[in-house]
């Protein structure tokens, strides 16, 4: 370990007992029967498996992942709450945890007698706790109701005492759970400056969390962990970009999923002179998707089959909102295309260069009807699809732009 | 082994503070909201002497001089002795948070429920004196062998209360089988009667109960106004050695996977 590495992991594996709750616990004729024997292989779950870390003095490492990917495991086993069944841990320094804030606070007892045990439960003694008490106070904001019992504040305001004492320890280390999210707005900056506080001053922080805007800001490395192993680690923006393609493309095989699930939901009309036997949504690359990040290309692909021969044929699609708002409609017809001499079974492509759409789900209408709009066959929700985006930008249409600004 | 024995010992000294802080809110914190508050710690063992003498002297009429006291000197250990045991017993378990999102020393947490325990037992003392005088049993010098027994009492106590604790967090059954266990041997104990009561032959018995031991010793200093039996005392604390290092060995085994277990 050199000299300036704070936190080191290496090969680190845990795994936990799969527990039923019919069987949740030993019983007495167990430990009578088999009182060390180990508990059988196939019993465990595998929640980190040959992690490595390193962290510098002074870096900030922020872990993401998708729920149950092991970043919570890691971060108490960092603490020291929990044991690695495998590898090595190492941190350097007085450790505080926000992991959970408040953490044997006492409902009957005022807010300054539980900072006194939380601080003690943290490890400072009395007088540095009492040289603090005032500072803690202070930085909580809670001034008039801090020789209140804890049991009538609120959720927040006890959120808010946690954090002060946590973060009065003077840690070298600090891990962060995703607390950052709980109180208000005030609050939240509060938690920002004092970590970018903990940053200048180079203190290590460790940062398990879903909010990639916070990631940017503070983190200096990121890794990802998928599965209990490190899936990707380096420059943030790289991992979350990465790992961001990955929640697309799962939520994008659910999504198709789901959407053969949901025949029912449509809605069919039609003499069936011609039939639409299949509707499909491409990438630019060709393949099926159901999620697209926004201003990427779209292909929708429609299979028809006439049933009688006929050239008085349009297609047409349109693109609702999950609130039925219509955000685009088009058909041949409109676009005087007067294709003729339809074959008996063919496919129909339209390309869309860019979709510049905002973030959210929509839903795509595909029709064949003839040109005075008696439908053949037409399929409300034929299939949906969800834009991603990166910016949080709001209604339905991102026509493409950009800002200036000019002096004068 | 024994290193190990021996750096539990001193990393419980070393918390020393958290302990007696957590146990003092745990003593505040009991009669907390109450009217009385702490007054309560006194009045708790005066209603229950007034109940046990109601029900023994008036209603039961047990013939031996001054029996309401003489009950009272044992029933006050005992129930030092039963309630550290039961609030030790789940101690890890009920503690929650601690265990499972913090950094926490966890061997405090009994120790904090022995030592509240205790703290209330000693206050209780004041009342005993109290109605021995009253009941004009005379105090004697054998009251300077009473922090001798109470060392090999809370060394009893702490020890098995360690040992229990973690057993409960792998089978919870430990605290209910407990709780009826300690209804035996509370009449297994002569603290309802004197030991002159238990027929000859079966005298040994009482002697290899340890609960048994400091009830005797208390009672012999307290009301017999004699020196306890210092070969059964020194027994005692043998025993209470070898069960403490068997305890720490086991908390110390499986320490680390009570944060997993809660």
């Amino acid at each position: 370990m050199s000299e300036n590495t704070v936190i080191e992991v290496s090969g680190l594996g845990k795994r936990f007992r799969r527990e039923m709750l019919s069987r949740d616990y030993g019983t007495w004729k167990s430990l009578v029967i088999r009182p060390f024997t180990q508990k059988r292989k196939r019993d465990y779950i595998t929640v980190l498996d040959g992690v490595n870390l390193e962290v510098a003095r002074g870096r900030t490492l922020a872990v993401i992942g998708q729920n149950g990917s092991g970043k919570s495991t890691l971060l108490k086993i960092l603490a020291g709450i929990y044991k690695p069944d495998q590898g090595r841990v190492q941190v350097k320094g007085r450790i505080s945890s926000l992991i959970e804030l408040g953490a044997g606070f006492h409902p009957e007892f005022s807010g300054r007698e539980n900072v006194m045990i939380n601080g003690t439960i943290l490890g400072l003694s009395k007088r540095e706790i009492t040289e603090r008490m005032d500072h803690i106070i202070a930085y909580s904001g809670l001034e008039d109701f801090i020789d209140a019992p804890v049991r009538t504040y609120s959720s927040g305001m006890y959120v808010r005492l946690g954090f002060s004492v946590a973060v009065n320890v003077d840690p070298d280390v600090l891990l962060v759970d995703e607390v950052l999210a709980v109180g208000d707005e005030a609050f939240s900056h509060k938690c920002e400056d004092k970590i970018n506080q903990f940053r200048r001053s180079g203190k290590t922080i460790c940062l398990v969390t879903h909010d990639m805007g916070a990631v940017e800001k503070f983190a200096d490395e990121v890794v990802w962990l998928d599965g209990g192993c490190i899936a990707a680690r380096g420059e943030p923006r790289r991992v979350i970009d990465a790992y961001r393609q990955k929640v697309a493309k799962d939520e994008d095989t659910i999504r198709r999923s789901q959407c053969a699930e949901d025949e029912l939901e449509k809605d069919r009309w039609g003499d069936g002179d011609v039939l639409i036997k299949a509707v499909r949504l491409l990438d630019g690359a060709g393949s099926e998707r159901a999620v697209f990040q926004s201003g990427s290309p779209l292909v929708v692909e429609m299979d028809f089959a006439r049933q009688r021969p006929t050239d008085d044929l349009v297609f047409g699609i349109a693109i609702h909102t999950a609130q039925e708002v219509l955000c685009y409609g088009t058909n041949t017809h409109l676009e005087k295309l007067n294709w003729t001499d339809f074959p008996e079974k063919g496919t129909v492509r339209l390309s869309i260069e860019r979709l510049d759409m905002v973030q959210g789900s929509y839903f795509l209408d595909v029709a064949a009807h003839a040109k005075d709009g008696r439908a053949y066959d037409y399929i409300t929700r034929a299939s949906s699809f969800a834009v991603r985006s990166s910016l949080a930008d709001v209604g339905v249409f991102r026509p493409p732009h950009k800002w200036e600004l000019k002096a004068g | 082994m024994g290193q190990q024995f021996v750096q539990h010992l001193v990393e419980l000294k070393r918390h020393w503070a958290l302990v007696s802080a957590l146990a003092g809110r745990e003593l505040k914190g009991r009669y907390r909201g109450s009217l009385l508050g702490f007054l309560w710690t006194f009045l708790n063992p005066l209603l229950l002497l007034l109940v046990y003498a109601l029900v023994f002297s008036v209603y039961f009429r047990v013939q031996m001089a001054n029996y309401a006291v003489f009950m009272f000197t044992g029933l006050l250990p005992w129930i030092f002795f039963s309630q550290a045991l039961m609030e030790g017993t789940g101690s890890i378990t009920d503690a929650g948070s601690l265990v499972t999102k913090v950094l926490f020393p966890q061997q405090v947490l009994p120790a904090v429920k022995v030592t509240a325990n205790l703290v209330n037992y000693i206050l209780s003392l004041p009342i005993l004196l109290g109605f021995l005088w009253l009941s004009g049993v005379s105090l004697k010098w054998t009251l300077l062998a009473f922090p001798l027994v109470a060392a090999a009492h809370v060394l009893f106590t702490f020890a098995l209360t360690l040992l229990l604790c973690a057993f409960n967090v792998f089978m919870r059954d430990t605290r209910h089988i407990l709780a009826n266990l300690l209804t035996l041997w509370f009449f297994l104990t002569p603290i309802l009667y004197p030991l002159s009561q238990v027929p000859e032959k079966y005298r040994m018995l009482v002697y290899l109960n340890p609960a048994a031991v400091f009830t005797l010793a208390y009672q012999d200093l307290f009301f017999w106004g004699r020196w306890p039996r210092w070969e059964l005392l020194g027994v005692l604390v043998l025993l209470s050695l070898v069960l403490l290092f068997v305890a720490v060995t086991v908390f110390e085994h499986y320490k680390e996977y009570f944060a997993e277990k809660i």
